[in-house]
């Protein structure tokens, strides 16, 4: 009794030091004061409003949203058939290969951010784009793209394919008519992971981006100024909502392709 | 009759295994074919490479008179029941069994038709609306079915179609997978490990030990006049014991340790008979025990019952000869009247020269 109640004071701690200061987002992108203190100064929302006007903000939202749709793509393309091939294929060297796949998980950012710079720049002699930014964004993404798949894959009775092309079928065509729809919940869940990952990411853009930076880039270039403070926090508060939404729906489609493929639910990001 | 089939020399290689070693086989059309053998004997990849999933590596694969090499499976005349089922969960019964017509030019209506009359014809009519995925397992295999027939393939390959099922589920379908391959007049493949399952529902068994066929003949046959120990144990229950084969010139003369000397026809040495030691088999109910008070009919060896195994309908007694090596079993039906006898009894053993196989080495 006396130790369920203290792992629930602990759980409210843990809960609170964990979500409090995103709490405080919303609080000060709707106060009405330049700088970020209590007592609060009362409702308003020009700093939504001032959002809406600073056309740098467009134009680094427009570099990420463009990053990060290329990137989603991308990544659940090359996840879709390492998934596949870890799941359906047999070939020498095949645990080795995924596992070098699946290394950029545990690298360090920044280890490979310097990297990537190093080879784009001095082996190369290519300009920083948003191409520089995607290829390491895509780097990152393709492991998390491959974990989501693989459960999705993993589940497919590998006869399934092969029933579609005794029923007369191509190879490619059983893929699209039988595979396809059931791996798409976990395509779904992919894209949309992979597209919070890039929108998210910090350390890479920051080393890679060219001359126009992402959000989170711009955001950084921002601290530098007190008073656009309570302009970041109202920024964050956008981003925050986004992420989330774009999480559940990504876990939504993810259940209903377990669901679907007739089995129980486990792992996953919820 | 004609071969619908015909494989000769056929080999696969994975590797450095050898999967078949040197096929030759011939199905007929309209015929119920068996292969039967333990796990990893090659039945299921030679299953395979008759439907188009594995390339023979070395040998030739004729359908109707065509050879098959670098068709694939798409485009043979050959349609699969998967031991999964493979039944494509995000469509419907109906969607599944109209999935091979995708391609059929005939109207939608005629194609519904069809689909409604292949689900009648396995006993799924008014199951087309369902979820595929909320089926049980005899229903997914029939659904397995129509959607393989709907194609009227000239094979159909069925790798262990029934091993996922209960023993009554099975027992229901073995009895209705023979009607309906009657019905269809299509040549059925079957894959089986179940030697009881083959010998009920074939016209003709291929025995299969790594990767090469042991015998191949009616189920009878097969059971009767098994051509070496190992289809003779792999088939049912079969005594085997010491001797020599004395003649085998115009008269096959035998001497059987334990039992005695006897002659045997031709047919009872189907893999030939050489003079010199020999095993031979004899079936549990070609035996039989003369009950205290019967008189004797035949040649009768003295004996001790060792073992009893009461079935119900039958009692198996293994009984102790002098002279051969392991316990004869013996097979008896309970008929009225008849005890079931006790271990220690001696009893008297009645043999038949004729019901011996001489089995090769």
């Amino acid at each position: 009794m006396r130790r369920g109640r203290l792992l629930g004071i602990y759980t409210i701690v843990y809960l609170v030091f964990l979500f409090a200061p995103i709490a405080l987002l919303p609080i000060f992108a709707f106060n009405d004061a330049a700088i970020i203190a209590f007592p609060l100064a009362g409702f308003s929302t020009r700093w939504f409003e001032r959002l809406w006007t600073t056309p740098a903000l467009h134009q680094a939202l427009q570099n990420s949203l463009f990053i990060a749709t290329v990137t989603a793509v991308l990544a659940t393309l090359l996840g879709t058939c390492a998934a596949r091939a870890a799941s359906m294929a047999r070939f020498p060297g095949k645990r080795a290969a995924l596992g070098f796949i699946m290394l950029p998980i545990a690298l360090p950012e920044i280890v490979i951010a310097v990297a990537l710079l190093i080879v784009i720049r001095q082996v190369f002699d290519l300009p920083l784009t948003n191409w520089s930014v995607i290829a390491a964004h895509t780097l990152i993404c393709v492991p998390f793209s491959i974990a989501i798949l693989n459960g999705a894959f993993a589940a497919l009775d590998p006869s399934l394919e092969e029933a579609a092309m005794d029923l007369g079928e191509s190879r490619w065509s059983a893929f699209r008519l039988v595979t396809l729809p059931l791996v798409m919940p976990g395509i779904v869940s992919s894209l949309l992971i992979c597209f919070i990952i890039s929108m998210d990411d910090f350390v890479l853009a920051q080393f890679l981006t060219g001359a126009n930076p992402t959000l989170p880039v711009y955001i950084y270039s921002l601290t530098r100024f007190v008073d656009s403070l309570p302009l970041i926090m109202a920024l964050g508060t956008i981003l925050v909502t986004l992420s989330l939404t774009l999480l559940v729906i990504a876990e939504w489609f993810r259940r209903r392709g377990a669901a679907r493929a007739g089995l129980k639910t486990s792992g996953g990001l919820l | 009759m004609t071969a619908l089939i015909e494989l000769k020399g056929i080999h696969k290689h994975y590797g450095d295994y050898h999967a078949l070693r040197g096929i030759d086989l011939e199905i007929r059309k309209g015929e119920f074919f068996s292969l039967l053998g333990p796990s990893g004997c090659g039945k299921t990849t030679l299953l395979r490479t008759i439907a188009g999933f594995e390339a023979p590596s070395q040998g030739t694969l004729r359908i109707d008179g065509r050879d098959m090499q670098g068709v694939p499976a798409n485009l043979r005349p050959t349609n699969m029941v998967f031991q999964s089922y493979a039944i494509f969960p995000h469509l419907s019964v109906a969607q599944n069994v109209a999935f091979g017509l995708r391609r059929d030019p005939r109207p939608r209506e005629q194609k519904a038709r069809a689909v409604a009359d292949a689900l009648e014809m396995v006993g799924l009519g008014g199951y087309g609306g369902r979820a595929a995925h909320a089926l049980s397992g005899g229903q997914r295999q029939r659904v397995a079915l129509a959607r393989a027939l709907i194609l009227q393939p000239k094979v159909l390959l069925l790798d262990e179609p029934l091993s996922a099922l209960d023993k009554k589920m099975r027992e229901t379908m073995q009895v209705e997978l023979i009607k309906l391959q009657r019905n269809v007049g299509i040549t059925f493949i079957l894959v089986t490990h179940d030697q009881e399952e083959a010998l009920i529902m074939s016209d003709r068994i291929a025995v299969m030990f790594e990767g090469e066929i042991a015998q191949m003949a009616d189920p009878e046959t097969l059971y009767r006049r098994p051509n070496s120990r190992r289809v003779a144990s792999f088939i049912g229950k079969m005594n085997f014991l010491e001797g020599r084969v004395d003649e085998a010139g115009e008269r096959i003369l035998v001497d059987v340790a334990g039992l005695g000397r006897g002659e045997v026809s031709p047919e009872q040495a189907p893999a030939g008979a050489t003079p010199g030691p020999t095993t031979f088999g004899v079936r549990p109910e070609t035996l039989s025990i003369v009950y205290p008070g019967e008189e004797p009919q035949g040649r009768v060896a003295p004996g001790i019952v060792d073992e009893v195994v009461y079935y119900g309908d039958m009692t198996y007694y293994d009984v102790r000869i002098e002279g051969v090596a392991e316990p004869l079993t013996i097979s008896m039906k309970n008929l009225m009247g008849r005890p079931v006898l006790d271990v220690g009894t001696p009893v008297g053993v009645i043999w038949d020269e004729k019901s011996l196989v001489v089995l090769s080495r």
